[in-house]
């Protein structure tokens, strides 16, 4: 079975967990005999062996990350700029939305495949073409819709545009979770039999796993002193609730002034924030360190005692599984994709400061609490896996390959 | 009677703290310590500042005061700046002694370590008072007869103060709020105080050498020493002109191309052209004029931005929580007795730390009126926190060896 997939990033130039799930996805479906072709934006050397990897345009990854990411959706709009020489060094996220859609319509004249996958918004037009040239059925993948990266019901209107027509025009839809399937519905109209829920998953053994010697040495000895350390590992955007969280510390701190956050990422929320803790008076207890990778990332999961994800709106949320294959309890909030299938967990609504504020001080003041979350977790993150996955997307594929012959 | 000009020239460099992380907090303790080569190495600033500033601009200094026996001047070199001299440009250091050699230059009295403490704890502010004294007599062989504060901040309490510890005279801004219908031009009593004399910064006359002189759109613009000498003697009843400024003046905020040094050389011999024009160090003008009015100021005012109040330091939540949090460690730090602990907390005292977390700009617009080392007032106070942490976990460690239970 042939399937062209196109996606907007992979790792290690990931910019978070869509580049991830596409990676897992495609690895084990190609561990069931499945041909895949990866059209990505830009040209690089990923050290996948599993699948053709194929740039849909000579350019650099830095060019693509110039336009933005693909979380940058507000980002994204109509420009209509005299192309000079240099056009191509300045290209918006549109641009380079148009062009690896023209790039992906002339490619695909000569490829013969069965299906085409499209993972999330800035490759769907290229999937409608790629559609349009192969009469093969289109599914697409949705990550997440609009209304989640926007934090708000209304969003970028071009985009939306996007979304709708190519939902629309789709033979089948993917999403990866009851909430998103929700969103979809609530957003585009869209028939509910089109959309068919498949949770993202983890790989118990992707995790490199930690050293004994922990990167944040301050927060090791305070630890030792009888700190407790609130962890959050994510990009700071209005759509991840950082702003609830640092309210509900101020109130954790109130009454235990040993509880310490570590906020590990960056954005466009992340001067106010900092600004922020200093408001509420608790800027010697919050600690940014701006983005990490590698060690200084995994040691984040590694010195926390619980991980709080308070998402506005969470399409699936990888993080806190992460946090569980690190032995790390979590605080996920209920607009999230992935409190559907994680239990062992305490779920708060984002909004719900005060409700967040008691949970995080019942775990730091209850050890047998937390360890209780942890163990738990960790069970049920040891039996996740993209296998299951991955069968789930193929008998997807199978439905609609029939659909064809017939 | 003569009329004097009263130059007061402020030396100062603080120790700027390296990009500090948390992965260095509680590792390594060298928070002044920056790469030669970055934007924040106290080193590499001091021999530019030396080069452009003080070497070109006291060989300029030591030659008028050859040439004209009345030409007199006051500087204040705060301790940390003369520290930093004598480690990295000893002959800049020998040039500012050169100055005092002639018995025609005064050095007036501050903090050693540039800081608000006068605000915030006055033992720590009166120590800091002592070790400059000790400094200056040290490396100049004066005791300073007149006292400036950090930033010339001021308000009656200060010059209660300065009057009880026996000054002659104090510093500050002559600002209209507080003058009224009065003219800078005068010597004055603070209110409450017996043997002391108030003197108030011309702004006017001062920012058009220190802020206005390069600048091409200024309506006075070019600004020669016989235009400026012009507008002084136009004052038929004034004593005296107050022109204080950075010292970095000449050279590092007005380059030598504006042709700054030019104007410095030449304004004596303008301003001496006529018979009753002299000047005075500080204390000599506080000795010879009788003071025209009492002068009130119960409130801070401060030589900066166009509120001339204490806000570039104080003003945003970062920078209180900051500033506090340092003062709240006096009493435990202090009990340490470790001189280098000690130090590395009043080093972090030094106002410009606060003044590089200031976002008060981003209303103003007025970016160019502010120098930091860092690309966001955020990277400042994210470093300063994290030194103030290690600060912390050193403090800890010294006092648990000490057998001391906190």
């Amino acid at each position: 079975m042939k399937i062209l997939m196109l996606g907007w990033e992979l790792p290690p130039y990931n910019s978070g967990g869509l580049g991830i799930a596409c990676y897992q996805l495609c690895k084990a479906l190609s561990q069931k005999d499945i041909d895949i072709e990866f059209i990505l934006p830009y040209q690089a050397d990923h050290e996948i062996d599993f699948m053709t990897i194929t740039a849909a345009h000579p350019q650099g990854i830095e060019a693509v990350l110039r336009a933005g990411i693909a979380y940058d959706s507000q980002r994204y709009i109509k420009r209509y700029v005299d192309g000079g020489e240099n056009e191509e060094l300045s290209l918006s996220i549109e641009g380079q939305q148009q062009l690896y859609e023209h790039a992906v319509e002339q490619m695909v004249a000569e490829r013969e495949v069965d299906i085409i996958h499209a993972h999330d918004w800035l490759t769907f037009r290229a999937g409608l073409r790629a559609k349009e040239r192969l009469g093969r059925p289109l599914i697409l993948h949705v990550h997440s819709v609009e209304s989640d990266r926007s934090g708000s019901p209304h969003g970028n209107p071009l985009v939306k545009e996007i979304e709708g027509q190519s939902m629309l025009l789709a033979d089948r839809i993917i999403a990866v979770s009851q909430h998103t399937k929700n969103k979809i519905i609530e957003d585009y109209n869209i028939p509910a039999d089109k959309i068919e829920v498949v949770h993202n998953s983890i790989d118990p053994t992707a995790l490199a796993p930690l050293d004994g010697d922990n990167a944040y040495r301050y927060l090791t000895l305070m630890k030792q002193l009888g700190y407790r350390v609130v962890v959050n590992v994510g990009r700071l955007t209005i759509q991840k609730g950082l702003p609830n969280l640092l309210r509900a510390a101020q109130k954790v701190v109130e009454r235990d002034p040993k509880a310490l956050f570590l906020i590990v990422g960056s954005g466009e929320q992340y001067f106010e924030l900092i600004d922020l803790a200093a408001e509420l008076g608790i800027g010697q207890n919050v600690i940014f360190t701006d983005f990490q990778r590698g060690k200084r990332w995994r040691d984040a999961y590694g010195i926390g005692d619980l991980f709080v994800m308070p998402s506005v709106s969470e399409p699936f949320g990888l993080t806190p599984l992460e946090a569980a294959g690190y032995g790390m309890p979590s605080l996920i909030s209920k607009q999230s994709g992935v409190s559907e299938i994680l239990h062992s967990c305490l779920k708060v609504d984002y909004w719900d400061v005060d409700e967040m504020a008691n949970q995080i001080l019942a775990v730091l003041q209850h050890d047998d609490l937390r360890d209780e979350l942890r163990n738990g977790a960790y069970r049920e993150y040891q039996r996740l896996s993209w296998h299951d996955v991955s069968d789930k997307v193929l008998s997807l594929y199978q439905h609609h390959m029939e659909g064809v012959a017939a | 009677m003569s009329k004097a000009i009263v130059l007061y020239l402020h030396v100062h460099q603080p120790y700027r703290i390296r990009h500090y992380t948390i992965f260095d907090t509680a590792v390594r303790h060298d928070y002044f310590d920056a790469p030669y080569e970055s934007p924040e190495s106290n080193e590499r600033v001091l021999k530019k500042v030396a080069e452009k500033s003080y070497l070109p601009a006291n060989q300029r200094l030591l030659k008028l005061l050859q040439q004209h026996p009345e030409f007199k001047l006051s500087l204040s070199l705060s301790g940390l700046v003369i520290e930093q001299l004598e480690r990295w440009s000893p002959e800049a250091l020998q040039s500012f002694k050169d100055l005092c050699a002639t018995g025609r230059v005064e050095i007036v009295a501050e903090t050693f370590h540039h800081s608000l403490a006068f605000f915030y704890s006055r033992p720590e502010f009166e120590t800091q008072v002592a070790m400059h004294r000790q400094k200056v007599q040290e490396v100049f062989g004066q005791t300073p007869r007149v006292f400036r504060n950090t930033e010339l901040a001021y308000n009656n309490e200060l010059a209660q103060w300065a009057d009880q510890a026996g000054y002659r005279g104090v510093l500050t801004e002559g600002w209209d709020p507080v003058l009224g219908w009065r003219s800078p031009n005068f010597v004055y009593r603070p209110v409450g105080t017996e043997q002391i004399r108030l003197l108030m910064k011309n702004y006017k006359l001062s920012d058009d050498i220190a802020f206005r002189f390069g600048d091409h759109d200024w309506k006075e613009w070019p600004l020669t020493a016989d235009k400026f000498a012009h507008w002084m003697s136009e004052d038929h009843n004034a004593t005296n002109f107050n022109l204080f400024m950075d010292y970095e003046t000449f050279g590092e905020h007005q380059w030598e191309a504006s042709g700054v040094f030019d104007f410095l050389e030449h304004l004596p011999g303008e301003w001496l052209k006529t018979d009753d024009h002299t000047f005075m160090t500080v204390s000599e003008a506080a000795d010879s004029f009788e003071p025209a009015d009492e002068v009130d100021v119960p409130h801070i005012i401060t030589w900066a931005d166009t509120e001339r109040d204490l806000s570039a330091w104080t003003g945003n939540a970062m920078q209180t929580g900051a500033i506090q949090a340092l003062y709240d460690l006096e009493s435990r730090i202090l009990e340490t007795g470790d001189w280098a602990l000690i130090e590395d907390w009043r080093r972090l005292q030094t106002s410009d730390h606060f003044y590089y977390m200031c976002t008060k700009w981003f209303n103003d617009g007025d970016i160019h009126a502010y120098f930091s080392p860092y690309e966001t007032p955020y990277v400042a106070y994210i470093n300063f926190m994290n030194a103030f942490r290690d600060l912390q976990v050193r403090l800890h460690e010294t006092l648990s060896q000490k057998g001391v239970v906190l």
